[in-house]
């Protein structure tokens, strides 16, 4: 069971607990492997590769390569996680997880480091915006972004545990706890961690934040919202989509992404089948990110706790139109 | 060294290979003939005389590993794993029909003995140098090998993978290059000039040798060298004819891909039985 750590808590750096989670599994399982794109001095695997040189392979500038690499590993038995930039992760290696990996039926690991606005200073070029959304066209894919450090240690033992190709979206430096330590999730499962009748908003990483802090601003003026947390994209749950159609009658998405391809249209295109109702979105919309520091990116592409507020209002003005 | 039965032999399966790549194709009535028949040489000394393999058992763990990275060019393979016992000739001319077990490009979910999934170029040289690495690691004693053609160094990520494997002293691996010295638009050297196939790998790192390819002995004595080469991955330039053995399309010059009517049918198995009796099969 998961439960809302206190306003204010923070956690290690994720990208450190990322490799502090991994070097435990890995002592377990000599399975777990680890390679990296030249980016091994900024993903936090160093720590993993000073533990385990012979499982770390830093590939060099070479993402595309180090994907198939990895998938022929996975046939043989072995576990690989590899890390590059989101925007790499998906831009340059969608044809190899493609082909090698979600196609032929492998076992590969990716996680893509920094999706959206919190690539900040790297700016647009560095701002994966569309990452999930590019592996949300391969049918046999995993993809989940870790709300927290917590959720991300929470999950790396299912991950490694469940065959099967997962794209797996962290934020680096995040260090805000969302989460208690001791929190469990399931893959495949939205969290409700508000509940409300007025309207629901179904966020994911750094906007369930945004999120729960939108749910105390509406109480204040007498709307309750439903806050879910859908940390996994696919399988997305959609029994909690539409049980949250049903019961607040409009939902809002709210996402760190480009909202061409991502998590807002997922849930409406489930809604839309099933329990059609107003849908708002909250993300990036046709736009190509820029530098700036997290704050400014937040505001420039309309993804704080008060964009949601009033895209909620909006949201639940057209139930009854 | 092959005896000269061995070799006999090899020679033999080369044409059983070819005449039921021939049956595959002509079943659908077209395909890449000229890819698939360039290779005969290679796949007949790998599945007849190197690779440990087991038609009865084929995802045996300690199996050596192949990687079709051509994976247009399965046509030829399948025949192979067809004669090995891999699956029953009715499937041959299944291929490229709905629900069929032989699909154009190779699936490993789909057909028995195929150990990677291809289809885009230059994707499963990355797959055997992965598949090599998980051996080492995991201390399998098997080897991977490895097909590509010459077209498809065009590809950057086999350049990629070539530096990876240098790097990390990749030498459980042999690849094989088919340097038929087409690609689909015409010559290699009038679309995207590879230059020296042999010189490249070298100076990437690859213990690199260049042989007729199709030579049943003298690939089987670059395998042979391959497999002893420590510290370094290696590298065979196959030099091939595109089309070999099928003789409408060696005299088509281009062939990358071609229809196969009943009468050439017809002709070129009356052609590979007259070569088969001259061994005296």
């Amino acid at each position: 069971m998961y439960q809302l750590a206190e306003n204010g808590t923070k956690t290690d750096a994720m990208r450190d607990v990322l490799a502090r989670t991994l070097i435990t599994l890995a002592r377990e399982n000599p399975n777990i492997a680890v390679l990296d794109a030249d980016l091994i001095s900024a993903s936090g695997l160093k720590a993993f590769q000073k533990e385990f040189p012979e499982r770390t392979f830093d590939c060099g500038v070479q993402e595309a390569d180090m994907v198939g690499i990895a998938a022929g590993m996975s046939e043989s038995g072995i576990i690989p996680f590899t890390h590059t930039f989101s925007c790499f992760a998906s831009r340059k290696c969608i044809d190899q997880a493609f082909l090698s990996a979600c196609y032929a039926g492998l076992n590969v690991k990716m996680i893509g480091s920094d999706g959206g606005v919190v690539a900040t200073t790297n700016g647009g070029s560095h701002q994966g915006m569309e990452d999930m959304g590019i592996y949300l066209s391969l049918p046999n894919i995993t993809l989940v972004e870790p709300t927290d450090a917590n959720m991300l240690r929470a999950l790396l033992p299912q991950i490694v545990d469940t065959y099967g190709t997962f794209y797996i979206r962290q934020w680096r430096r995040c260090t805000d706890a969302v989460y208690t330590e001791d929190s469990t999730f399931t893959i495949g499962k939205g969290n409700v961690l508000v509940e409300g009748h007025d309207a629901t908003v179904i966020a994911s990483g750094i906007e369930v934040k945004q999120a729960l802090e939108a749910a105390q601003i509406l109480q204040t003026q007498g709307i309750r919202i439903r806050v879910v947390d859908m940390f996994t994209w696919r399988p997305l749950d959609k029994e909690l989509v539409i049980d949250s159609a049903q019961r607040t009658g409009c939902i809002v998405t709210a996402e760190n992404h480009c909202l061409a391809t991502g998590l807002g249209h997922a849930v409406a295109a489930c809604t839309a089948e099933s329990v059609p109702v107003p849908v708002g979105y909250i993300g990036v919309n046709e736009q190509y990110g820029e530098v700036g520091d997290l704050d400014y990116l937040m505001h420039r592409f309309h993804l704080t706790a008060e964009d949601i507020v009033t895209k909620v209002l909006e949201t639940i003005a057209r139930k009854n139109m | 060294m092959l005896t000269d039965k061995e070799q006999r032999e090899l020679k033999i399966f080369a044409c059983e290979i070819r005449k039921k790549t021939l049956l595959a194709i002509h079943s659908i009535g077209m395909g890449h003939i000229g890819g698939a028949m360039s290779m005969v040489e290679a796949l007949a000394v790998l599945y007849g005389k190197v690779m440990n393999v087991d038609p009865a058992n084929p995802r045996k763990a300690d199996r050596d590993r192949f990687v079709l990275s051509k994976g247009h060019c399965g046509p030829s393979l399948y025949a192979t794993l067809c004669l090995k016992g891999y699956f029953p000739e009715e499937a041959l001319t299944t291929m490229n029909k709905g629900g069929t077990i032989l699909p154009s490009h190779v699936d490993r979910l789909k057909t028995p003995g195929i150990d990677y999934s291809t289809g885009s170029l230059g994707t499963g040289i990355s797959v055997a140098v992965g598949s090599a690495v998980g051996a080492r690691l995991t201390g399998g004693s098997y080897r991977t090998y490895c097909i590509v053609g010459d077209g498809e160094c065009n590809e950057g990520q086999v350049w990629e993978a070539a530096m990876f494997a240098a790097q990390h002293q990749v030498d459980n691996l042999t690849v094989l290059i088919d340097c038929n010295k087409q690609q689909l638009d015409g010559w290699t050297k009038d679309i995207c000039d590879l230059g020296g196939l042999k010189q490249k790998f070298e100076q990437f790192g690859w213990y690199a040798q260049e042989v007729d390819g199709h030579d049943v002995e003298a690939i089987y004595d670059a395998i042979v060298n391959s497999q002893e080469c420590k510290g370094r991955p290696s590298v065979i330039v196959l030099d091939t004819i595109k089309g070999k053995g099928c003789s409408y399309a060696e005299a088509a010059g281009l062939c990358h891909h071609l229809p196969c009517s009943d009468e050439q049918y017809e002709h070129e198995i009356a052609l590979l039985d007259e070569q088969l009796q001259a061994l005296g099969a």
